[in-house]
């Protein structure tokens, strides 16, 4: 497997797990139940988790494909540096926020998620891999009348290229170089 | 237009709609009968309606996890498509859409475990409340049922002093309930299309966490916690009355004490078919692993594509099959998906395989692709073939006209269509249906051309030799030129052969106009069905599939294009 860059499926599975914290936090605080102070916890972690999760990191080889208007989240994660860029610190983060949640029996598969999300960020942390943004490029304004060539000075008919590359030899044959072309013969214009 | 739109479709929304009307009933039928059931009037008094919730969902997710494995048994879905007589036309159509269906139902499994969970967390924590000491009434009472001898509990908690989590763990339904769902969550996230597309193979062994699920399926009921009274105790309790009269439940003759007995697990006899149906679906691709297969030749194409010819005993084919193929010196688990490109009448079959990923990289580089030397035929790494796998190609032949679109390595399929089209030209006796083809390839860069070009250069003979030049019409698409190739072609423009690919047929250059090309042929074919077979990435698929609908005629004798696409 080597083209798999883990922190691809870690991402996923934190999400996930984001979203089953949240699930489970609000079922346990809407039915109060026992502890349910922790049901409240693993929504605000579930959020968290969420929000530095769902920036899609760009990859090293090829292209990403970007979540749906992440670019503003990822402007935030962005500025906390190498506390969102680095790895192992994810993993840790997670390893901790999954904790107290699972001493509550609704959050306990949020945990179990979150852990083994932890431990594929770890093996990708191991691997060297981090965190970087995907940056749009500005769009390039097209040069307005970049492509239109500068049409020919003269008229047709038109001396063959090495005559018009010897401007020094046309004068001196006496012709002229640029400027109007003096017909030999009279040109009328026939409109029918 | 409109009205062929829905006669395309139509049967794809008929199927999906039957699946939902069938989850919608049993999920609803299911939720009244636990309402309204007698015998777990008692069990409602403890858990509220969480319990219909609950065994509700069950039942939906047993259905659905019966539906999963059987639009991935391919040797099924072959052997189906094999037998003509009920499978033509536009269901042989829907059985392309085998992997749709199993995404389908997996979201089926996925909503279904959400709302089986909640409720069952929901109800584990009432059971473990109903023992409290603040606990009264009739809840009360009923969790003390099952401490002497001669009762049968109801509350599989026994006590307030434990916690829900240690109950969790300590039930055969929590452990095997909390593995499943762990085992389903791991299945999903790596089977997002971001994930399949970069690594195929950690989509593929992940995907096989799905053994573990079905073993925890079916022993995850054995525990027989969900309970509810026995038929005999009904008859001897009548709740309707002792529900209100607790206090003459120990003294009183209407109403001894209630018994209860656990419902059976039942999810093992929904998934025991189909179950066992894809073992032997991999027992079939196991035994062809085990069959011999010979490779006669090798050929290393400019652009990283490799040609391989194979031989292998009782192997039948018909163009725009395909085989999986494993290659056990890369890796003992892996097989892919590869369209055969040879004809049915030539006596060895051929794949030909871009280095795209993993595998196919290391399978070139197996195979000598990359290195100037040939290999010794002893030295080439063994291979195992299995199918080949039926798929809509096949359908060419049925139709007066057929067009055939395909994008750069796409063409493999056709490949083989066009090469049985040859053949089949040779023997030049047999009357057919198809009288007409219109072929277009749309390449980004002419080295790709070049396997192909000559197979297109011995048909463009071979048809003029019969005098068959018009039955088969293709155009060539260069999307990717340059100043310096345009000059090139404008020079050589008036040559009777066109100068990049040698054939009497011009290329053109850039996309095609796909309006003008059906306008084309919808003039020229007014009132016949016309088959539309396209190989290649969604986005050109969704334009041909408009322009399919924009075409068709809403009279039924008018033309009329079928789409048909090919996709792994």
């Amino acid at each position: 497997m080597g083209q798999i860059e883990w922190a691809m499926w870690a991402n996923e599975q934190a999400l996930a797990s984001g979203l089953i914290l949240i699930t489970g936090g609000i079922v346990a605080t809407a039915g109060q139940f026992a502890q349910w102070y922790l049901g409240a916890y693993s929504i605000a972690a579930g959020v968290l988790i969420c929000l530095l999760e769902y920036p899609r990191g760009k990859r090293s080889k090829g292209s990403t494909m970007e979540r749906c208007g992440q670019k503003y989240l990822t402007r935030v994660v962005k500025v906390f540096g190498p506390l969102t860029s680095n790895y192992y610190i994810r993993a840790f983060l997670h390893l901790g926020l999954s904790v107290p949640a699972g001493f509550l029996l609704a959050t306990i598969l949020g945990t179990a998620c979150l852990a083994i999300a932890s431990s594929i960020y770890l093996l990708a942390a191991i691997r060297g891999e981090k965190w970087t943004p995907i940056e749009t490029k500005p769009k390039e304004r097209p040069q307005v009348g970049g492509t239109i060539k500068q049409p020919p000075s003269n008229p047709p008919p038109r001396p063959p290229a090495e005559a018009r590359k010897k401007p020094s030899e046309e004068e001196a044959a006496g012709v002229p170089a640029g400027g109007p072309h003096e017909n030999p013969t009279p040109v009328t214009d026939e409109v029918v | 237009m409109m009205g062929c739109w829905i006669l395309n479709e139509s049967l794809s929304i008929i199927l999906v709609l039957s699946w939902l009307g069938v989850n919608l009933y049993l999920f609803i039928d299911t939720f009244c009968w636990y309402e309204e059931e007698e015998s777990f009037l008692y069990t409602r008094v403890i858990l509220g309606s969480t319990l219909a919730w609950a065994r509700a969902s069950a039942v939906c997710l047993n259905f659905n996890c019966m539906l999963i494995l059987l639009p991935i048994s391919r040797n099924l879905l072959s052997l189906m498509r094999g037998t003509s007589s009920c499978f033509r036309g536009p269901w042989r159509r829907q059985l392309d859409k085998n992997l749709k269906f199993h995404k389908l139902v997996a979201y089926g499994i996925a909503m279904n475990a959400t709302i089986h969970i909640l409720a069952h967390l929901c109800n584990l924590e009432h059971y473990h409340w109903s023992q409290s000491p603040e606990a009264e009434g009739l809840a009360a009472a009923l969790s003390k049922l099952g401490n002497t001898p001669d009762e049968t509990y109801l509350n599989p908690i026994r006590t307030f002093h434990t916690n829900t989590i240690t109950e969790l763990l300590t039930t055969v339904a929590g452990i095997t309930g909390l593995l499943i769902s762990l085992a389903l969550i791991l299945i999903m996230t790596s089977s997002t299309e971001f994930i399949r597309q970069a690594s195929y193979e950690l989509f593929w062994y992940t995907h096989h966490v799905f053994i573990i699920f079905f073993i925890g399926l079916a022993i995850h009921g054995a525990g027989r916690i969900v309970r509810g009274q026995t038929a005999e105790s009904l008859l001897l309790h009548n709740v309707t009355f002792c529900r209100d009269h607790l206090a003459e439940w120990q003294t009183a003759a209407r109403c001894p004490v209630p018994q209860f007995s656990g419902k059976e697990p039942s999810a093992w006899k929904w998934v025991l078919g189909p179950v066992v149906l894809y073992a032997c679906e991999r027992i079939i691709r196991f035994w062809r692993f085990q069959q011999e297969v010979v490779i006669t030749k090798v050929v290393s194409h400019p652009s990283g594509v490799l040609e391989l010819h194979m031989k292998k005993r009782d192997f039948k084919m018909a163009p725009g099959q395909y085989v999986l193929i494993q290659c056990p010196s890369i890796s003992s688990l892996e097989w892919h998906p590869f369209t055969l490109t040879s004809a049915p009448q030539e006596d060895f079959f051929s794949v030909h395989i871009r280095a795209a990923g993993d595998w196919t990289e290391a399978l070139c580089k197996a195979f000598g692709a990359e290195g100037p030397a040939l290999k010794e035929p002893w030295s080439l790494p063994r291979l195992a073939v299995d199918g080949p796998f039926g798929a809509a190609l096949t359908d060419v032949f049925h139709y007066p006209v057929s067009m055939c679109i395909a994008t750069g390595i796409g063409v493999t399929p056709f490949a083989a269509l066009l090469k049985s089209i040859w053949y089949q030209c040779c023997e030049s006796q047999t009357q057919w249906k198809l009288c007409k083809v219109y072929f277009y390839w749309i390449c980004r860069d002419p080295g790709a051309f070049e396997w192909f070009a000559d197979l297109l250069l011995s048909l463009e003979t071979r048809m003029s030799e019969q005098g068959k030049t018009h039955f088969l019409s293709y155009h060539i698409f260069l999307t990717g030129w340059d100043e310096n190739q345009a000059f090139h072609i404008a020079l050589h423009w008036d040559e009777n052969t066109d100068v990049i690919t040698g054939l009497r047929q011009k290329t053109f250059y850039g996309r095609p106009n796909w309006n003008h090309e059906f306008r084309q042929v919808a003039y020229s074919h007014p009132s016949s069905n016309i088959g539309v077979f396209f190989c290649g990435p969604k986005a050109l698929s969704k334009i041909i599939q408009r322009m399919c609908r924009l075409y068709s005629s809403a009279d039924p004798r008018g033309i009329h294009f079928h789409y048909n696409r090919e996709s792994f």
